[in-house]
């Protein structure tokens, strides 16, 4: 792999024009065969004295390109090679500039800082609705299409939740680059989209003054001084720099991930309407902090404990589950249409939820009457009928309803009960309103005060 | 080669029958049955005869702990429901049954795959794989590229690190998770019969050998007619409530 070069082939794929030679991999433009995209190929530099990151990083950027809905904000990945053999990806040559251009030129405006930013923040924001991070973001891997859009290039060393993270305790000392990397992911934290919005930050920082936050440490207990040193605020370099671009800068490098912007769409929306950022603090700030806080601070990072990571947009949770309980005595029905109503309004916002369709009813006597419907079984198979009925209409596939019959001389209490027993999330009741309903005097009210979880008392509209 | 795989089954006729017909619409085309075929659930004859049918085809499987307890080997590590759920299987089994279970192995090798019930590591002691210790003296003893078990009810996915330190991932259901053979893979397919996460679909995981790739699923089934028949056998209804609520 190392005798490379243009004019080579890999694959089928004929090399061009080198376009970076990196301590990771080697890109080149692609000459052939053609196709409908300009494309480019990446080779991870493998062999004798390279190092094993950058066999795991190649997987990582397969998997998490291979991944990422096709979007303007990433590359299409065109094609891959396999690791153990011929590893390599072919992917879209993407036409247009990148932000470390603008760096070169820095400190440059706030309109323009403005502009680039929200859309870099709009490109994040997409990544991390896909559970994603990118935890390599620096001013080389963004580019901005000719529209304007912002492009992240390079997901070597993202995380994506749905996927093993091959990356974690592989590398002893913290992997991505220093000058951009957030408190958390210095400490080994590689879930946080947040840790983003801090290399987000350094990056505005930059482009704001012509200076790194927090330099270009080259030891790891350098790299851990921002868990404590704050930055010098960018205003008392560069006069110029309104109050509203420093808070936003100044927020997105909080240590503590839960001080930053929660989402990326945040960022985006303040850069975008920065006449309406709230200044703090942080936008006024003129020093660093003076000795005393700094102290504090410093006894602070001792013993920092990471913010935990969000979860995943898509964790799969327990489906959960909704008891309605429905009157036992005759049907009353407008208050079972009712009822249906907010069960289906509860099926429509989760498609996982399950209905346990409930009644309760008092203790069938020992010794009942001689026709069927009078005996015990008798009367529990007619509630359960009077159930069906009741869930009939939904149109919920089998798995997703249950029935029970609860017979106890305490309705109120049974339900109760059962709700505990069972984990229920929410339960669905009737208002006490017709004569029937009333059969039973303050279920609700007591199941309303008692119940562990959610209840909705449900009440039809008067004709 | 894609190959389904299916882990403590417990006798539970409609997840495993629903699981089966999902990965034939996936297109496997070779099953493995990860042991604990039978136990807790009220179908072990038929369950039996299900999978004998795929052994005689091919199919590999091997003995999990209820498995042995149902044909006389004790295990005083099951509890109360447990053992009553065998006790009860094992009036139900039929000569036929009983041989078909005797004859399994606890482990079966195939190239790089190693198929076990619990731990690779004395696999006769039926040793919990709970966190990366256990998973670590599994893939050791086990010396293989794939390890496939069950025993422990919840899906997980054990990647060894180049520390040799394995790490634990809890897999999203339905994304085909990339398993290059450069590395070692431990994979727990999670319950089809009687899954413990409060999510009452059956596990099974299907790995494409040929692409290297291993997909968890979760299947619906009709767990009501099963825990009903798990209560109308008379065995405890804690059984039955288990695999309704799934937890």
């Amino acid at each position: 792999m190392n005798s490379l070069g243009p004019g080579s082939e890999v694959d089928g794929f004929l090399l061009g024009e080198l376009l970076h030679a990196g301590s990771m991999a080697t890109i080149y433009r692609l000459t052939g065969p053609d196709g409908p995209l300009p494309l480019i190929i990446k080779i991870p530099r493998l062999g004798p004295g390279e190092r094993a990151v950058n066999v795991i990083a190649f997987e990582v950027c397969r998997m998490v390109l291979g991944a990422l809905a096709q979007s303007p904000h990433y590359p299409t990945l065109v094609a891959f090679g396999d690791v153990e053999t011929t590893p390599y990806l072919v992917m879209e040559y993407v036409e247009g500039v990148r932000l470390n251009d603008w760096v070169g030129r820095a400190p440059i405006g706030p309109e323009e800082i403005a502009r680039l930013g929200s859309a870099l923040a709009l490109a994040l924001h997409d990544l991390h609705r896909q559970d994603v991070v990118h935890l390599d973001l620096k001013p080389t891997n963004v580019l901005y299409r000719t529209h304007g859009e912002a492009v992240l290039i390079d997901f070597g060393l993202a995380h994506h939740s749905h996927y093993p993270d091959l990356l974690a305790e592989e590398i002893r000392s913290p992997v991505g680059n220093w000058v951009y990397m957030a408190p958390e992911q210095a400490l080994g934290v590689r879930c946080d989209p947040r840790s983003d919005l801090f290399a987000f930050g350094a990056i505005l920082y930059q482009l704001s003054t012509g200076r790194l936050p927090f330099g270009n440490p080259t030891t790891i207990a350098r790299l851990r001084q921002r868990l404590h040193r704050d930055p010098v605020p960018p205003r008392a370099l560069v006069a110029g720099v309104p109050a509203w671009l420093q808070e936003i800068i100044l927020r997105c490098l909080e240590v503590d991930a839960r001080d930053r912007y929660a989402s990326a769409a945040e960022v985006a929306f303040d850069l975008a309407n920065h006449a309406q950022v709230a200044i703090t603090d942080r936008g006024l700030r003129e020093r660093r902090a003076g000795w005393g806080r700094r102290i504090r601070r410093w006894a602070r990072a001792k013993r920092f404990e990471p913010a935990p990571c969000p979860p995943p947009s898509t964790r799969i949770g327990p489906a959960p589950i909704v008891l309605v309980a429905i009157s036992p005595a005759q049907a009353d029905d407008t208050l079972f249409e009712a009822l249906r109503d907010a069960a289906r309004r509860l099926i429509a916002a989760d498609d996982l939820c399950r209905i346990a369709c409930v009644t309760a009813v008092p203790l069938a006597a020992a010794l009942s009457g001689e026709r069927y419907e009078d005996t015990a079984t008798g009367r529990h198979i007619k509630h359960l009928v009077n159930l069906r009925r009741w869930a009939k209409p939904l149109q919920l596939p089998e798995e997703r309803l249950t029935y029970h019959v609860l017979e106890s001389e305490k309705p109120a209490g049974a339900l109760i009960d059962y709700a505990r027993m069972n984990d229920v999330d929410q339960i669905l009741i009737g208002a006490a309103r017709s004569a029937s309903a009333r059969l039973f005097p303050g279920v609700s009210a007591q199941v309303v005060a008692e119940a562990p979880c959610t209840v909705t008392v449900v009440r039809p509209r008067p004709d | 080669m894609k190959l389904a795989l299916f882990a403590d089954i417990h006798s539970n006729l409609e997840a495993i029958t629903a699981c089966l017909a999902h990965a034939q619409s996936l297109g496997a085309d070779r099953h493995a049955f990860l042991g604990d075929l039978v136990g807790y659930g009220a179908d072990p004859v038929a369950v039996l005869d299900l999978i004998e049918q795929h052994a005689a085809n091919g199919a590999v499987v091997v003995l999990g702990n209820h498995d042995a307890a149902a044909i006389g080997r004790p295990d005083d590590s099951l509890n109360d429901n447990a053992q009553a759920a065998i006790a009860w299987t094992r009036d139900q089994l039929g000569k036929r049954q009983r041989a078909f279970l005797a004859g399994l192995p606890l482990t079966i090798r195939d190239d790089n795959i190693l198929f076990v019930h619990a731990s690779a590591a004395a696999p006769e002691r039926w040793t919990y794989v709970t966190g990366p210790a256990e998973a670590q003296e599994s893939m050791t003893a086990g010396n293989a590229t794939y390890i496939f078990c069950g025993h422990v009810h919840e899906p997980k996915l054990y990647y060894m690190g180049a520390g040799g330190r394995p790490m634990p991932f809890r897999p999203v259901p339905g994304t085909p998770i990339p398993t290059g053979k450069h590395r070692q893979w431990l994979a727990i397919v999670g319950s089809a019969g009687q899954p413990r996460d409060r999510i009452n679909k059956a596990c099974y995981a299907l790995a494409d050998m040929e692409r290297s790739r291993l997909t968890f699923f979760r299947v619906p089934y009709d767990h009501s007619s099963a825990a009903q028949k798990i209560r109308s056998a008379g065995l405890p209804e804690r059984l039955a409530r288990r695999i309704e609520r799934g937890a």
